[in-house]
């Protein structure tokens, strides 16, 4: 790419010719605000918080779309470019409800960030949008409330970067809202749950369904007994919320953490990672040798198996039979750990904490009864699990490290990289080649199907016997990969699918990160490194290794896919509509 | 979209096949949908749900974008038009002789809103810009029939002569 030269502020910056003022002001330090923009994702001009004086220009120009070229000569920071944006966000303010003290993104919030930094002390405006805008809570994972809604449309680019896009602007003028099609709430439409969104908003008009406080009264009821399993991908971002460096793994404090709240129990959904990579290898190898509804499609991710079942119902019977790790940790618990430890099921409280509003949909479909209630209780996001911490005045960056509990406390390096694109992959191909081989992988890391390509390709010999697998992340690239296969243009043995862009480490639950940061760093990336180093220093690396699996099979389900296993350990997928 | 009930879908086998011709004429095209929607108007008389979701599942375009634009255009309706179509003009001569007050009146006594059709599909209302008749200001008209120089207590009588 060609290189150009302008000014900014009266200092030369040379830029590649395809940048936005707005890039080439950040490159060379000088800050504009913005509120719609979502570098990669939403770029529209539309809040005009961004806007900049250009010589010789009729009027001022918003700096994330204008293209630079050579010899401009950019003001960031004029009169004139000060009382437009101040003005702006004035009407922006104005039309916004503005409970920040009881908002679930009191001081996380970008709204409420550029108010402080524009020195917003007063509002000149008030609004034209009363009554107040129904708020929809209809869904099991996340609540709308639009009267927080500043029509940046944020949200609505993360749902079509996921090519779910049940959302819209819809009306125009002052009725504009972003809305589903009809106006319908949002369990009747499509929606993945992914979570996306949220993570995508810079204000509050999009919160997680709030599971805290049913924990609290299980927590607080000495008739429960309250078990906590963490997803992998929690260890990976959780320090985030406490001002640690992205990609900090907190496993160790995270347990004491969980201690000190109260559960009885602090488990490892890693164990149950292990167990899923049992169930699933082995139904791998049985529709290997008898090719027969292969691709297997691994099933972990909600979003990816709701977005399956509506958009891809032809793909269903590809889908892994195997429940996420989640749900098969809460059928172990209410069953063989109930029994083992003379407990009534009926007194357990079985709670997981997720990087996924989606797990919050998972946990309350019908199938994950298997031992006659829910089997998870209630599932928290990663930032519901900080809001607990800090509420219960732990100071988590001070704590020492504790270990998970048994019987499940041994987990391997195999169930904690689940929570990064490949990961599961990776997982079961260190397994599936054992199995098959009778000798271990050479090269445990399979570089091929690591990082962040949309769509990841690798062939291995497991006896005799080309492998082909593929690692896609994102639905985007679910849809396209599903599109090939369709097509015929592509033939796979095995696919790992994970809703989110970067697998669960970049999940709906996951600490809320600026558009800002996210501009400047790969969210995913960061805390993917958490992950892998944490599966490096593992002394077991491979899920048949892992004792407490191997005591549980002993004891409990026999051997992998048995009759018990599977009325526990398995579930079944529905064929839905689009619309 | 209001919770208001909608007179029942009864498009024809007919009417889906011309929709699809329509469809096929422009799926080639870019910026097929507002043509597409346009031309779906005119054979459906409105955009329905199920005509929307056809649109939308042929074109591979997100039901909600097009819910989205139909939406945003006042020229396309959700509802579908009455036997009697009533039509305020709100131009600058009429309004500033009260034609506000004259709308305001109808959709008191009709229940509905601008757009909207009454459940029995005999009128629905629209607010038009200037017609073109403004010695007769305030002016509304009924299908073909026009009425000028109107007073607000004119309304009833005039909503009257239609309720055969």
């Amino acid at each position: 790419m060609e290189n150009v030269t302008l000014k900014i502020n009266n200092i030369e910056v040379t830029v590649p010719a395809d940048y936005t003022i707005l890039q080439a002001a950040r490159s060379a330090n000088i800050d504009i605000p913005t509120l719609c923009y979502l570098e990669g994702m939403n770029k529209l001009g539309s809040c005009r918080l961004c806007v900049v004086e250009i010589k010789g220009a009729r009027a001022l120009q918003a700096a994330c779309v204008y293209p630079v070229s050579e010899g401009i000569e950019v003001f960031t920071n004029t009169p004139a470019v000060r009382r437009a944006r101040k003005a702006n966000l004035e009407l922006i303010l104005s039309n916004h409800d503005r409970s920040c003290l009881t908002c679930s993104r009191n001081r996380n919030c970008e709204l409420q960030a550029l108010s402080e930094e524009f020195g917003i002390e007063e509002l000149a405006f008030s609004g034209e949008n009363d009554p107040k805008l129904a708020i929809d809570d209809s869904s099991t994972s996340y609540i709308r409330d639009n009267n927080k809604c500043v029509l940046c449309r944020r949200c609505v680019a993360a749902c079509d970067n996921q090519v779910v896009s049940v959302i819209s602007c819809i009306n125009r003028g002052f009725d504009t809202t972003v809305n589903t099609a009809f106006e319908k709430p949002v369990s009747e439409v499509s929606c993945i749950f992914c979570g996306q969104c949220i993570n995508a908003c810079p204000t509050g008009a999009l919160t997680e369904k709030p599971h805290i406080p049913k924990v609290l009264e299980a927590i607080d009821n000495p008739q429960k007994h309250v078990v906590v399993q963490t997803a992998p991908a929690v260890r990976a971002a959780l320090g985030e919320e406490f001002g640690l460096p992205m990609g900090t793994p907190v496993t160790g404090k995270m347990v004491t953490a969980l201690k000190l709240l109260g559960f009885d129990k602090v488990f490892d959904t890693d164990t149950a990672a292990d167990l899923t990579i049992m169930e699933e290898g082995t139904e791998f190898i049985e529709r290997f040798t008898k090719q027969e509804n292969l691709p297997l499609i691994t099933s972990c991710s909600p979003g990816w198996v709701k977005f399956c079942e509506h958009y891809f119902p032809e793909f269903t019977d590809n889908l892994s039979s195997a429940k996420s790790p989640m749900e098969m940790f809460g059928a172990v618990i209410k069953s063989y750990y109930a029994e083992k430890n003379n407990i009534d099921k009926k007194d357990i409280y079985s709670v997981a904490v997720m990087p996924c509003t989606s797990k919050k949909y998972e946990a309350q479909r019908e199938e994950m009864s298997s031992s006659g209630t829910f089997d998870i209780d209630a599932s928290l996001t990663t930032r519901e699990l900080a809001k607990m911490i800090k509420q219960a005045g732990i100071n988590f960056v001070d704590l020492p490290d504790s270990e998970f509990d048994d019987p499940f406390g041994t987990a391997t390096g195999a169930g904690v990289i689940f929570g990064a694109t490949g990961g599961v992959m990776e997982a079961a191909l260190r397994t599936v080649y054992e199995v098959l081989e009778g000798k271990s992988l050479e090269n445990l890391e399979l570089a091929p199907i690591r990082g962040m390509d949309g769509i990841k390709e690798a062939s291995l010999e497991i006896s005799g016997k080309e492998v082909k697998v593929a690692v896609v992340h994102g639905t985007k690239n679910a849809k396209e990969l599903l599109n090939k296969i369709k097509a015929g243009e592509a033939k796979y043995d095995f696919i790992e699918i994970m809703a989110c862009p970067g697998g669960c480490v970049n999940g709906g639950g996951q600490p809320i990160v600026s558009a800002k940061k996210r501009a400047l760093v790969d969210v995913r990336v960061e805390r993917a490194k958490a992950l892998y180093s944490e599966d490096r220093n593992s002394a077991l690396r491979k899920s048949h290794e892992n004792p407490a699996i191997k005591k549980l099979y002993e004891e409990y389900f026999e051997k992998p896919c048995s009759h018990k296993a599977h009325e526990l350990l398995h579930t079944h997928y529905t064929k839905r509509s689009k619309y | 979209m209001s919770d208001k009930k909608l007179p029942a879908f009864n498009g024809t086998k007919e009417q889906e096949a011309q929709l699809m011709e329509v469809i096929n004429k422009h799926k080639q095209s870019k910026g097929a949908l507002i043509p597409v929607l346009h031309e779906a108007q005119e054979i459906y008389g409105y955009l329905p749900v199920e005509v929307q979701t056809i649109i939308a599942e042929e074109l591979d375009i997100p039901l909600a974008e097009v819910y989205g634009v139909v939406t945003f255009y006042t020229q396309f309706s959700l509802y579908p038009k009455g036997k009697y179509k009533i039509a305020v003009c709100l131009g600058t001569a009429c309004y500033v002789k009260g034609s506000g007050d004259i709308l305001d009146k109808i959709k008191e006594i009709l229940g509905i809103e601008v757009g909207e059709c009454t459940p029995d599909g005999k009128f629905s209302l629209e607010a038009t810009r200037c017609i073109g008749a403004c010695g007769l200001a305030p002016v509304l008209t009924v299908n073909e029939d026009v009425y000028g120089r109107l007073v607000v207590d004119d309304v009833p009588g005039i909503i009257e002569k239609y309720q055969d």
